[in-house]
């Protein structure tokens, strides 16, 4: 129960997070990715904000120990800069600049503006779940 | 290049990075979790292992509730202006949805995430993504 409640708390700050800092709004997102017309550096604030929470709280907080509601901690395994990353970051890219949506404010906007976003978030899945299939069959 | 002081909320989104970095720091000490969205959905669309799906459909289902949280606090709606329609749009969430499965990860999971772990795989998907979503604006605003 406390365990489920502090998932849904995570959730709702991480969505809360994206409502403060502007990254709910396609306008502001298309208005910061324009750095050759009227810039708006808002967002890099919000990545800036958030890493640096992130990396000095992990100083701060005990490492090595697991973590308090799970047997262990579950980091990806991969390292190299390959074929897949690359060109996976490439098309995310271009959707992101396309639509002024990743996938976390596709998530969260679907509470503010559910008509619009839906067929975005629709999409997103199928390609999610595309995505993966082609990656199961190049990995094994 | 000009800066759009208009529309420039340093403070706001300093805070609401704190407040998604914060998250992602409690994802990983109380869970054991890297707070990828991406990977998040990823894994409800096409589970890889049985009896995982709970905690994901409890982030997500926060992650809905923390704007309206704000709506309510702030008692002033969340901007909100989209900037593709028709076609577009569904094209740009099919790319986001393959691109970010593909990649392994998006903004929060190799942003917020793998740079804080200061993983060099991360930092190159991050440039990468960028460069291309910066690209892609300028065409559709600059180029045509």
């Amino acid at each position: 129960m406390v365990r489920s409640l502090t998932i849904i708390l995570v959730g709702a700050l991480f969505g809360a997070g994206l409502a403060v800092g502007g990254m709910l709004n396609p306008a502001k997102v298309a208005g910061f990715l324009d750095i050759f017309g009227v810039w708006d550096p808002s967002l890099a604030f919000v990545m800036g904000g958030g890493v640096v929470a992130n990396l000095v709280g992990m100083r701060f907080l005990q490492r090595g120990r697991a973590p308090l509601f799970a047997s262990s901690f579950r980091l990806p395994d991969a390292t190299g800069i390959d074929r897949h990353l690359v060109g996976g970051a490439v098309l995310f890219g271009i959707g992101w600049g396309l639509g002024g949506l990743c996938p976390g404010p596709a998530i969260s906007s679907l509470v503010l503006v559910p008509g619009d976003v839906a067929l975005f978030v629709v999409m997103m899945l199928a390609g999610l779940f595309g995505g993966r299939v082609f990656m199961a069959r190049r990995t094994g | 290049m000009t800066i759009d002081f208009a529309s420039f909320t340093p403070a706001a989104s300093l805070a609401g990075g704190v407040m998604i970095g914060i998250a992602a720091l409690l994802l990983m000490r109380l869970h054991g979790r890297v707070m990828g969205i991406s990977g998040i959905l990823g894994g409800l669309v096409r589970p890889s292992s049985d009896g995982d799906a709970g905690w994901r459909v409890l982030f997500v289902f926060g992650a809905l509730l923390g704007p309206l949280i704000v709506i309510h606090l702030l008692g002033r709606p969340v901007a909100v202006q989209p900037v593709a329609d028709g076609l577009m749009l569904p094209a740009a969430g099919l790319l986001v949805g393959l691109g970010t499965a593909i990649g392994s990860g998006c903004t929060s999971g190799h942003g917020i995430c793998g740079l804080a772990r200061l993983s060099l795989r991360s930092a190159a998907a991050v440039g990468i993504f960028m460069c291309a979503a910066v690209i892609t604006v300028y065409v559709i605003r600059h180029a045509s």
